[in-house]
């Protein structure tokens, strides 16, 4: 065995899992995790810890997976991380823990993403479940949205003792995770609806179908039900427009609307009532994740799918394994390409997109350069269905309903990096509510540093 | 799980029903709507808020079973469940924020067609409560389509009925009626709140706005999640993009799009499903279950 090289991990045929929903990549085995495990230094000084927001022990639960001691791993891991087979399988672990290891300097660095889904996969098919405290401190907190921030915020707290209620305003908890995140990356019955099981195994109370704000208000969960300290995890959920001509036509969606109908609402399984257009061209705008994701989803439900993006690839803010999946699979990148007008026909339905060519100038205030039109470029692509995908933006929903928290002028709510606090007292907040649309390890980053500060605001 | 309490057959195929939902009963106003699932493989299905009893925690919804979603909500029964309930969504009705004395000076008529009648009930309830008299106008083809008479009776100060057969009240649409209540009976009206499906609001806008009178519509297009989530429900309002589930659902008539309304309103429905809803003529949700829904 080379050991600069990486154990391969197994994924279903490009040609294969272009036409299904199944997950793309198969995981590690046993053999091939304890393999891999072997190739880490264990270094004195890990830098790959420096890396991950939430701070694993990443040496520490790779030694016991190279003994074989895949629950002592697992006990490792879960110190840290509420969510380890959610992280495991969409964590950017090429930006940041694997982006610091050093067998990297010299070769593949070692593959923490996915022995870390071992691990977590491995306990979730032994039965393996967290255990809730003994020791109760008698105070409830109210966390708000069950996505990756409020799911990593309630299970820390719990750990500590706290009674939690998570409120969800969807019928399912798991927030981006089973709405956003399609089935093929991070299947749902299995892994997510594990992870929310094992925070509820901890004792948290999960509540759907609750719109905060609308309903309930932030004071009323303070003055009427008791809560002593709130917790905002509610997410970026509105969507962002062009603003070009035939926007509002026929077979336009937002990519939360195509995923949400696909993943939350399972339109991809004929026993859902759930409708979905069916497509034959379809064109994502936008270069994201999300853009990655809607292009899958379109290519699986049978589309011919271009991802037209107004940079170059080198620009391309998806993680660089999704899109080279999404080229396996036959997605089509019409790349420095932007659109400026929907074209309708008479019933109000795409038939097409008018794009211009662009080239890349000078840099923009975000380092990239910035791409400027090509004169007499215009074009027209032939299309049934365009899905935007150029970012959300958080919901005003509980904002606007808190007197006394504070919003920047994105929307964002206004909270402390390090402990979540925000402008009102006993309120706490973070993930995308707070940053915009970020990640899902950066939101547990903010759920985790919450729970210690409102830990510390209740002792 | 969302107990049903109550279940009435208003007329045919439009059935009332109390669901027990204590959140929602306690936070909801008129002017807002719900979202139901019924089990797990069931569509989001958004309907307006008919009534609540904040004491009891149970809030009234009114449908028309013609797509596949609403027939099934129909066989559900008193003691039965919906497995999800979730609201209350969009904003309040504006009269219920506007300065008391104000609002006592308005001479406001609400005109409620079909099924739309039931959004139109808790409006006109709630002004009454406040001690504001306002007319109501209820239209719909015929007299076994018109729902919520009595009721609406004791809470407006005249009701108007019009059926475009005659067979009860005044002969003609809801449109005919108002002209005959301003340009014949002499009345005069500061306000209009007209619900029910998009074409009627379409062609009372039409009217009102040659009448030079405010028209507020509340619009109920497709919705997936009904929280701003997804951008389905979007629709042009003064040439500005507005989400119906967050910014509305009531808008100014004058305003809305509502050709491009109705062409979103379709985008679910296929050709048989449209075949089956001109023999049916429904005029329930409009649109929001993606099958049944408006006119062509």
């Amino acid at each position: 065995m080379d050991v600069l090289k990486r154990v391969p991990v197994r994924e279903q045929e490009p040609s294969v899992r272009a036409k299904n929903f199944e997950e793309v990549c198969l995981g590690y085995n046993k053999e091939e995790a304890m393999l891999e495990a072997a190739r880490c230094l264990k270094c004195k000084n890990p830098k790959c810890v420096l890396g991950c927001p939430v701070s694993i022990d990443i040496p520490g639960f790779i030694k016991e997976v190279e003994a074989g001691n895949i629950e002592e791993a697992y006990r490792v891991i879960s110190t840290y991380s509420a969510l380890p087979a959610v992280c495991g399988r969409v964590c950017p672990q090429e930006s940041q823990c694997e982006a610091r290891c050093i067998r990297g300097i010299k070769g593949d660095p070692v593959s923490i993403g996915k022995l870390e889904r071992f691990v977590a996969d491995w306990a979730r098919e032994n039965g393996i479940k967290p255990e809730p405290p003994k020791e109760r401190k008698g105070k409830k907190v109210a966390v708000i949205g069950s996505g990756p921030a409020g799911l990593t915020c309630a299970g820390d707290l719990a750990k500590l003792g706290y009674d939690v209620t998570i409120f969800e305003a969807l019928h399912e908890p798991g927030g981006v995770l089973v709405y956003g995140i399609p089935e093929f990356r991070l299947p749902k019955s299995t892994v997510v609806a594990t992870e929310v099981e094992n925070v509820r195994a901890l004792g948290v109370k999960i509540e759907t179908n609750v719109v905060i704000g609308k309903s309930t208000t932030i004071d009323e969960l303070f003055n009427e039900e008791g809560f002593d300290a709130v917790f905002i995890g509610s997410g970026a959920g509105l969507p962002k427009f062009m603003g070009i001509p035939g926007e509002n036509a026929n077979g336009v969606f937002s990519a939360n609307e195509y995923l949400t109908r696909s993943n939350l609402m399972k339109a991809f399984d004929e026993s859902y009532d759930t409708p979905i257009v069916s497509s034959k061209k379809v064109a994502v705008v936008g270069g994201g994740n999300v853009a990655m994701d809607a292009a899958r989803t379109a290519l699986r439900l049978g589309a011919e799918v271009h991802v037209v993006y107004r940079r170059s690839e080198e620009e391309l803010p998806a993680r660089v394994e999704e899109v080279h999946h999404a080229k396996e699979e036959g997605i089509i990148f019409d790349l420095l390409t932007n659109p400026t007008e929907i074209l309708v026909d008479e019933n109000g339905w795409v038939k097409g997109m008018r794009c211009v060519k662009m080239e890349l100038g000078e840099p923009d205030a975000s380092g990239r350069r910035r791409p400027v039109e090509v004169p007499n470029s215009e074009f027209v692509l032939d299309l049934d269905t365009v899905i935007m995908s150029l970012g959300t933006s958080p919901n005003p929903l509980i904002s606007s309903t808190t007197e006394g928290l504070k919003i920047n002028s994105h929307k964002c709510i206004i909270a402390e990096e390090s402990d979540g606090k925000t402008t009102k007292e006993g309120v706490y907040a973070g993930g995308d509510a707070v940053t915009g649309a970020a990640t899902v390890i950066l939101a547990m980053g903010a759920g985790k540093a919450a729970a210690k500060g409102i830990d510390e605001f209740l002792s | 799980m969302y107990k049903i309490t109550k279940k009435v057959l208003l007329a045919s195929n439009i059935y009332l029903m109390d669901v027990e939902a204590p959140r929602v009963a306690k936070g909801c106003y008129p002017g807002q709507f719900v979202i139901v699932k019924m089990d797990e493989k069931g569509e989001r299905i958004p309907l307006t808020i008919c009534d609540y009893n904040r004491e009891e925690g149970t809030v009234s919804i009114v449908f028309q079973a013609v797509g596949p979603s609403t027939q099934m909500m129909a066989k559900y029964e008193v003691g039965e469940y919906f497995r999800d309930f979730t609201g209350p969504l969009g904003c309040k009705s504006e009269l219920i924020d506007e300065p008391m004395e104000e609002l006592k000076e308005k001479k406001i008529l609400f005109v409620a067609g079909g099924v739309g009648t039931a959004p139109v009930y808790p409006q006109v309830k709630w002004m009454k409560s406040v001690g504001c008299n306002v007319d109501c106008i209820i239209g719909a083809r015929n007299k076994d389509l018109i729902i919520l008479e009595d009721e609406m009776k004791k809470v407006a100060a005249n009701v108007y009925v019009a059926t475009d057969d005659g067979s009860n009240g005044f002969k003609g649409n809801v449109n005919d009626m108002i002209k005959e209540l301003v340009q014949n009976q002499g009345k005069s009206y500061d306000l209009i709140i007209a619900i029910g499906p998009i074409i009627m609001m379409k062609f009372v806008c039409l009217l009102t706005k040659e009448l030079g009178i405010k028209t507020i519509v509340s619009m109920n297009p497709i919705m997936v999640d009904g929280t701003g989530m997804c951008g389905a429900c979007r629709l042009t309002v003064g040439g500005q993009v507005k989400f119906a589930c967050v910014d509305g659902p009531e808008f100014d008539g004058h305003l809305v799009d509502f050709d491009e309304a109705m062409k979103r309103s379709q985008m679910y429905k296929t050709k048989e499903g449209r075949k089956e809803l001109r023999e049916k003529e429904g005029d329930t949700h409009h649109g929001g279950c993606g099958y049944c829904g408006s006119e062509e």
